[in-house]
This record gives C-alpha cells, sequence and structure tokens, in this order.
C-alpha cells in the first residue's frame, strides 16, 4: 500500500516551497488533514491560517493570485464546493491562478460519513469553462501533478485528492503529462476509465475479468478537464463499450466528462459507475465494497455490461 | 494635484455620466451610482496612483469595487480619467462590450477584480493586499469599496477578521452607507449598526464622514493610511440617488433605468446643482 494522495501533495508542496518563492498556502483549520503542514512548518511567512472561513480563503487566494502569486488553497473537497459561488465568481470569473486542492474526496473517507465526503466537486469544477481538472490515481502522480501546478499559467486548476492510502499504480519514473490519458492495459472487449481512489481497482478487476476470459482495458484518466478525447475515441473505436469507474455522484463526474466527449460518436455503449447516494459511514474498504467500487464489484459492474450490451445489439460478447 | 472644487465639478459629471449610461442601456443601477460619486472621484482624480495606458503595471494601486451593480459610475470614472473612450460609455451592457452590466476584470484591465455577486470584494482586496506585503518592492496600496447592504454578507466579515489578524496595513476599505437596500432601508432590512464599532472590534481604525464630502473624503483617506500596521475603513454617509430629488433615498431607483422623460429631469436637476 502506498501513500495517501494528500500526503504525497503535502510532501511535494514542501519540496517546491524552496523552489518557487511565489508559492503560498492558505488553510482553514485542516493543515495537518490535507497535508499543508509541512510547509507551513517550513515556510511560515507563505502560510496563510485563515481559520474556519473557506469563502473568504478563497476570495483571499483569488485576490493574491492577481497580486502575482501562486496560491495553493486546501481543505476538504466538500467545504470547498460548498463555497462554489467564491469560485466561480472570485477564482475562475476573474481567471486567477488559484490552485484549489480538495482532499478527502468520495466515499473512501470512510467513517466520517456523508458531511465530509468530496461527491459533487468534479461536477461543480469542470463545470465552470476555465477550470482544469486533475485526479491522481497514485502517490506518484499526485507529486507531479503538484509539482505540474506549481508551474501552470492557464488559469485557475482543481486537484481532487484521497484521504485514505491508495496501491501504487505508476512506477517510480513516472512522467505526469497533463491532459493525456495514460494506457495501463489494452483491452479488447470494454475500456475502464478511472482515476483517483478506484484506479487500483479498476486494474484489479480488469485482472479478475480477464480469468474470466473478458478483455478489459483500463484507461487513467487523471486530467478529467481538459479531457484527452482523442484517448477515449481510440480506446471506444477498438472495444466499442466504455464503462467509467469514479469515486464520485454520478452525476456530472467523470463518467458525464466522458459522455460529452464521445457524444458525436456512433456504435459505442457506455455505462456511468459511481456513487448513487449520499454516502454514509462505514470502513472505506466497507463503502468500495457496498458500493461496488472496489474489485469484485467493478468486475461485477464490467460483466453485467458487457451482457446487457450484448443482449441489447444481438451480438455476441 | 485636481483641487476640492475641481473634483466636486468630476462627481457632478460621474452623476450626469452613469444616468446617460444607464439610460441608453435601458438597464442598470442609478442609486448606489450616484451615492459613490464622490467617492469615486476622489480615488480616481486624487488618490488612486495609477497611468492612464498601463492598467498592467504592477506598482499601480488596486481598486476593488466589491459592489459591483454600481460599476458605470466606476466606468465614467475611467471614460474621463482617459483609460477609455468616453464613446465606450454608450456600449455598456451591449453584446460584446467590455463594460459589462457588472465588472469584468477578464474583458476590461482596467477592472481589478469581477465583482457583482455581494460580499466576496473585501476578501480578493485583502489578498492583493497580502501579496503587496509579500512581494513589497511594488509597493501598492489596495482600496476596496463596500456597498452598505453587502455588509450583511458573513464574509465580510471574516474578510474583515482576517485583514485585522494579519494586521494588513495597507489597505483602505470604503462603506457607500447610503442607507437603502433593493428591500427597502437596510435597518429594517438587517441593520448594521453599530457599524463602525463592529470593524474597530475586528481591529481596524474606523472613520465616519459625509460621502458627499470631498474635502472629508480626502481627509478621510489620508487618516486611513496614516495608520500603519492596520486596515483603515472610512464610513461614508450618502445618500442612494444622490442629486436626483425624485432618486433620492428610496428603493424604488436601486436597480432601474431612467426613461428619456426622467433622464432630462434628472440632468437639469444636476447641471443646475
Amino acid at each position: 500500500m502506498g501513500k495517501a494522495t494528500r500526503a504525497a501533495f503535502g510532501d511535494a508542496l514542501h519540496r517546491i516551497g524552496s523552489t518557487h518563492p511565489r508559492v503560498v498556502v492558505l488553510d482553514a483549520d485542516l493543515a495537518s488533514s490535507v497535508g499543508t503542514k509541512k510547509f507551513a512548518d517550513a515556510f511560515p511567512q507563505r502560510f496563510f491560517e485563515l481559520g474556519i472561513a473557506e469563502g473568504n480563503m478563497v476570495g483571499i487566494a483569488a485576490g493574491m493570485a492577481l497580486g502575482g502569486l501562486t496560491p495553493f488553497v486546501a481543505s476538504f473537497a466538500c467545504f470547498l464546493t460548498g463555497r462554489f459561488e467564491q469560485i466561480r465568481m472570485s477564482i475562475g470569473y476573474n481567471n486567477a491562478g488559484v490552485r484549489v486542492v480538495g482532499t478527502h474526496c468520495g466515499i473512501g473517507i470512510g467513517e466520517d460519513g456523508y458531511s465530509q465526503m468530496g461527491l459533487e466537486d468534479i461536477a461543480l469544477m469542470r463545470s465552470l469553462p476555465n477550470m482544469v481538472v486533475i485526479q491522481p490515481g497514485d502517490a506518484v502522480e499526485a507529486e507531479k501533478a503538484t509539482e505540474f501546478l506549481a508551474d501552470y499559467v492557464g488559469g485557475p486548476a482543481y486537484l481532487r485528492l484521497t484521504r485514505q492510502a491508495l496501491d501504487d499504480v505508476n512506477g517510480a519514473g513516472y512522467r505526469f503529462e497533463f491532459g493525456k490519458a495514460v494506457e495501463l492495459r489494452q483491452g479488447q472487449d470494454l475500456e475502464i476509465v478511472a482515476s483517483g481512489g478506484v484506479l487500483a481497482e479498476a486494474l484489479k478487476a480488469a485482472e479478475k475479468l480477464s480469468k474470466e476470459g473478458i478483455s478489459a482495458g483500463v484507461l487513467n484518466l487523471h486530467t478529467i478537464k481538459p479531457i484527452d478525447a482523442e484517448a477515449l475515441q481510440k480506446a471506444a473505436s477498438r472495444t466499442g463499450r466504455i464503462l467509467t469507474v469514479e469515486d464520485h455522484g454520478v452525476a456530472g463526474g467523470i463518467g458525464g466528462a466522458v459522455v460529452e466527449a464521445l457524444s458525436e460518436m456512433r456504435g459505442v455503449a457506455i455505462r456511468i459507475h459511481g456513487v448513487h447516494s449520499y454516502g454514509e459511514s462505514g470502513t472505506g474498504s466497507q463503502l468500495y465494497a457496498k458500493h461496488a467500487l472496489d474489485a469484485a464489484g467493478i468486475a461485477r459492474v464490467a460483466s453485467d455490461f458487457l451482457r446487457s450490451d450484448a443482449r441489447h445489439c444481438g451480438g455476441a460478447a | 494635484m485636481t483641487s476640492v472644487e475641481q473634483l466636486r465639478e468630476i462627481a457632478r459629471e460621474l452623476r450626469i455620466e452613469s444616468l446617460r449610461m444607464i439610460h441608453a442601456a435601458g438597464s442598470g443601477h442609478p442609486g448606489g451610482s450616484l451615492s459613490a460619486a464622490e467617492i469615486v472621484a476622489c480615488l480616481y482624480f486624487r488618490i488612486l496612483r495609477y497611468q492612464v495606458g498601463r492598467p498592467d503595471d504592477p506598482s499601480r494601486d488596486r481598486f476593488v469595487m466589491s459592489k459591483g451593480h454600481a460599476v458605470p459610475v466606476l466606468y465614467a470614472a475611467l471614460a474621463k480619467a482617459g483609460c477609455i473612450a468616453r464613446e465606450e460609455l454608450k456600449t455598456l451592457r451591449r453584446i460584446d462590450s467590455r463594460l459589462q452590466g457588472h465588472p469584468d476584470h477578464v474583458r476590461l484591465p482596467y477592472i481589478e477584480a469581477a465583482t457583482g455577486s455581494l460580499g466576496q470584494g473585501l476578501s480578493v482586496a485583502v489578498g492583493m493586499a497580502l501579496a503587496e506585503r509579500l512581494d513589497s518592492k511594488n509597493n501598492y496600496r489596495t482600496y476596496c469599496l463596500l456597498g452598505d447592504g453587502e455588509l450583511q454578507a458573513g464574509q465580510v466579515w471574516e474578510a474583515a477578521m482576517a485583514a485585522g489578524k494579519f494586521g494588513v496595513g495597507r489597505l483602505t476599505a470604503v462603506v457607500d452607507y447610503n442607507k437603502v437596500q433593493l428591500d427597502g432601508h437596510v435597518r429594517t432590512v438587517m441593520d448594521l449598526e453599530p457599524l463602525a464599532a463592529k470593524f474597530e472590534a475586528f481591529g481596524w481604525n474606523a472613520v465616519q464622514v459625509d460621502g458627499h464630502s470631498v474635502e472629508a473624503l480626502l481627509d478621510a483617506f489620508a487618516a486611513c493610511e496614516a495608520e500603519a500596521g492596520k486596515p483603515g475603513v472610512i464610513i461614508a454617509h450618502t445618500v442612494k440617488g444622490k442629486g436626483v430629488s425624485f432618486m433620492e433615498d428610496t428603493h424604488a431607483w436601486h436597480g432601474k433605468a431612467p426613461n428619456g422623460e426622467e433622464l432630462e429631469r434628472a440632468l437639469a436637476e444636476l447641471e443646475a446643482a
């Protein structure tokens, strides 16, 4: 088991601090939870504790970006999306180069339950025309994505992180390419498109499926926006079936983004798999099992998808 | 330097231009533009350091108009100063115009921050002031104009608390305290008093003035700037719709454009003043 992406983000941010004097970090009483504590200790002049006032934190970050700094605001994703009005006006509409970092995403956070779970953040963030959305699937990808964002000059960006530790998917020499989906596994029967907390599970599910005679590809969609339409189209034409898997609400998340990207493509069946309800308490793994987001669940959803699609088309799976 | 007499005259011109613009657009917010005319005149023709033609100059003073609906008076000031062409004022609220119904930072470079969703501007201004402090070679001051109604938004007080905590000295906020908001008088919608005490409690230096007195406003700006290491707020007591008898102190003209006949009556009063 590797590190949580929030911890990897914190380590990268701490490293970036010494090479990027314009990087500042804003906090709303969660530094030790979101991973910014190391930066706070090392660079107290560039760390701003705003207290439990996320809307103001977002606004101050926007002003700092307009004043030439590179602010990272980090909090639980749900508390940031709760201030979506400030994000859309003060950051988005101003094209202010703020890095909005939402941690504790998805039901994977476990016992704290729905009130602390970011389940709507992808939908909201990607709805802003200039907001970039990145979701790393393991620690090394989170570090590389953080490094990328320290130098990104294109406007606002959203980084989606997990509370829970994730299995390593990418090797140590991994190169993060902004906007380029990574084909982790090639398949002929369907393509599983995933990122974040469920990525390693998707890979394990593909492994499981292969034992059942089903050839599933896995595409790591770490950059959800701008979306890699080319990679998606390629996978869709090869397999004819796309299964999107995400630890996020099914409305407006990765599934929605993929459907939008493939909306003009003919002959592709798409199934969106994610969280269908408000979250709840339980351990992360119990919740992944209950909501079919663990390897077994994803594999089950995939074979069901293949069966139903085969029936519908009247052909063989 | 622009004299007090000239500033008074400029405020009158800004009122006239604001009403002409809003009339031409067929919609807009006259009440809050008229109340803020002296404040904006003082800022753009005496207080703010900026260079026409160089909206991106890193050392320019920053001004955030948090009460974004009053942007006509700001566009009028930008035209009077030569930052935009006077002709452009006719494009207010028209398709493809840089003069959006509420301030747009991306379309119009002289606008420091998009506003119009009330309650957010002071946070942005605090962020700008903190950025200046970290990068003080630019040595700018940040100003923020707030409406009284928007002080009902909790975020304003979050920002006030943060500015006090960080001792943001090079920040001056002005409250255009015209006592009227869309639904009626501020004191009946949601009273703000004691207003100065609220800011003071958050560590601000608060000065109360007649917001239509150019001399009083200039003194207040000087007083706020003299106070080092402390944010300053000028509570400017103003009259909504100031200068047009039938628009004064009423919420009826918060967000309504005058028709041709009303415009003529208003302009006659302003020109005779």
